[in-house]
């Protein structure tokens, strides 16, 4: 259908992408990721994808559907304390604990959607943001949500009630957890694959035509409105999916999820890696993440440095680092 | 309900005090929002910096010029505090902020917002987090002044009063004098105000040190009554941001209605169901959203 392409950059963009689907950068990356726990500290990787699996979707939205939310954490936060509350104490499988997280955040998004579509670009932001404070307010308050303390010692529990995912595999000096691992690697591989497919489908090239010029696809007989409450309530459940994920990670659920620093790091993440771009947050996600790592004991220079790191991808470096790239190479990553 | 009038009368009175800083506050980012097209996010970090000029005025700026007797008093910080975070204010906009109106919207959000954690970042790292006193307060103030239904702190009375002063008076500048013509001219239509020789990129230095001065003032005048620390502005920010959704960025005086209204509503619900105080704004926010997506005094885009 021509008609959905109002852009002549982006059909050439997406018509490439079409003609270009090769399966090798799949594969390749899934080798490298399943050798990864040997190097690097397991958990840490396993944090690392979490993180990038919610920029990912942060980015459906923001990237390729032109709207800023700055209240992405709650959708996050929310799964991640609901999860853990699943499965420590109603004694859930870990898989029908995310499954349950993410369909709450779902609903999240259904409900906070309806309402912030009803405004645009700077305004979205801040009800977005108003939103998920409200949310916030919400898990300080809940009985369940441990307040300050948040939710400690969730456990990991058996993967379909037979794997057992706190298993850990001798590896030289180490312990690996390598069960969990590719259970997460799985999920968050899944969620990537799945914001792929969309960018690339037909919903995906309206979604684009939307942020390029809204007027225009509502003149062509888009409902706008719907279109983007399905990419928010798609980018909210993917996010809550991430949140759940990383909760059987780590084993804990705080405040600190549901804050809107969150919703402020996952945006840097984005931006950093370049928004629009489908590798650019995961790059984002690894290098705001291996920054936190390194800096952890420089106690709150940490903030400063992230706002930096802001300031400097605003001032000089709009399109992120993935973005800067494919400029240079003329093509699309 | 058995709750004392007296009661509902006092909280009503010290939500009035709290509406007048959201006032205060949201006036400063219709102003910086109607004339630059950015969200100062940055503006909770101003408001913050503004009580720490004070504060440092008083406790510290003796010592570091060897003579301990020297502090800045409450008068003059609430001159003082406003025009060097208003400097601030300047620096950043004619080396950051006015290379970004060309470009989305969003940038300016987004530098604000990277601006906001640097500085309170910083304070945080030299400043203790649960908050410093502020003890400044002038002898006139201190005590209690009796309004017939109630005792009121004197200080508190003249926090309202000094706001509401300050808000009428940024809203006869800009809807009564010529430079406020100026300022609603270049908000309007830039291209033409510049044709007819008015110089707008100084109009919007002007228009960001006003704002951002509107901010270090509150912080000052809040000092006393908060304790002074590098969070007090970042949650108030996500706070004055529903305000300024709830009125509309379409008029000065609905910023300022808003926000005196929200901070009355906020203190009642204190006394009729305190779990909610927290989030009245925002759930008010979302009905009016459902209602008149444009804000109570905005016009529809």
């Amino acid at each position: 259908m021509q008609s959905n392409d109002l852009n002549p950059t982006s059909l050439k963009m997406a018509r490439g992408a079409e003609q270009k689907t090769r399966y090798w950068p799949w594969l390749a990356s899934l080798a490298v990721l399943a050798v990864v726990p040997f190097g690097v500290y397991p958990t840490f990787a396993m944090e690392l994808m979490c993180f990038a699996l919610f920029a990912c979707a942060f980015n459906l939205l923001l990237g390729f559907g032109g709207l800023l939310s700055f209240g992405h954490a709650c959708f996050f936060g929310t799964a991640a304390y609901l999860t853990g509350h699943a499965i420590k104490v109603w004694g859930l499988t870990p898989e029908l604990g995310i499954l349950f997280g993410t369909a709450c955040a779902a609903v999240l998004g259904v409900l906070i959607g309806v309402i912030a579509i009803r405004r645009q670009g700077i305004y979205f932001a801040m009800v977005t943001l108003a939103l998920a404070q409200l949310v916030f307010f919400a898990c300080l308050q809940a009985p369940f949500t441990g307040g300050e303390d948040g939710l400690q010692g969730i456990p990991k529990g058996r993967f379909l009630g037979l794997i057992d995912l706190s298993h850990t595999v001798q590896f030289g000096e180490r312990e690996l957890p390598l069960a969990l691992y590719f259970f997460v690697l799985a999920i968050t591989f899944g969620g990537y694959w799945l914001i792929w497919r969309t960018v690339n489908s037909p919903f995906g090239k309206v979604l684009k035509a939307i942020r390029e010029n809204e007027a225009r696809a509502l003149s062509l007989g888009y409902r706008v409105d719907r279109y983007k409450l399905a990419a928010f309530v798609m980018s909210a459940t993917l996010a809550g999916l991430a949140g759940a994920t990383k909760t059987l990670v780590v084993g804990l659920a705080s405040l600190s999820d549901v804050h809107w620093h969150m919703s402020g790091e996952v945006v840097l993440m984005t931006l950093l890696g370049g928004m629009g771009t489908l590798l650019g947050p995961v790059v984002g996600a690894v290098t705001v993440g291996v920054l936190h790592h390194e800096l952890a004991s420089l106690g709150s220079w940490v903030t400063v440095t992230i706002g930096g790191v802001f300031v400097v991808c605003v001032m000089l470096f709009r399109r992120g680092i993935v973005g800067e790239i494919a400029h240079r190479l003329r093509r699309t990553i | 309900m058995d709750i004392p009038l007296q009661a509902i009368l006092s909280q009503a009175m010290l939500g009035l005090n709290n509406g007048a800083f959201y006032a205060l506050l949201s006036l400063g980012l219709a102003v910086i929002f109607g004339m630059l097209n950015v969200v100062n996010f940055a503006h909770g970090a101003f408001y913050m910096l503004g009580a720490f000029v004070a504060l440092l005025g008083y406790d510290y700026l003796g010592q570091w010029l060897g003579n301990a007797d020297m502090r800045l008093s409450f008068w003059a910080a609430l001159l003082v505090a406003p025009i060097v975070v208003g400097l601030l204010g300047v620096i950043v906009e004619k080396t950051m902020l006015q290379r970004l109106y060309k470009v989305d919207h969003l940038y300016g959000l987004l530098l604000t917002f990277g601006l906001a954690l640097i500085f309170e970042g910083v304070f945080t790292n030299y400043f203790n987090v649960a908050g410093e006193p502020y003890n400044a307060k002038p002898e006139v103030l201190e005590g209690a002044v009796n309004l017939g239904f109630m005792f009121f702190p004197k200080y508190r009375l003249f926090s309202i009063v000094l706001s509401l002063t300050v808000c009428f008076g940024v809203w006869y500048l800009i809807e009564r004098t010529r430079l406020g013509s100026y300022l609603r001219a270049g908000t309007e239509n830039p291209d033409v105000t510049r044709a007819f020789g008015i110089d707008v990129p100084k109009l919007r230095t002007f228009t960001y040190f006003l704002g951002v001065a509107l901010a270090g003032l509150a912080g000052v005048v809040a000092a006393p009554i908060y304790s002074v620390s590098p969070k007090m502005g970042s949650d108030l920010i996500i706070i004055v941001f529903a305000v300024v959704v709830i009125g509309g960025m379409g008029s000065i005086m609905g910023a300022i209605l808003t926000g005196l209204a929200l901070g009355l509503l906020e203190g009642l619900v204190k006394v009729f169901y305190p779990p909610l105080a927290n989030t009245v704004i925002f759930i008010v926010m979302a009905l009016v959203l459902l209602w008149r997506p444009a804000g109570l005094f905005g016009k529809e885009a």
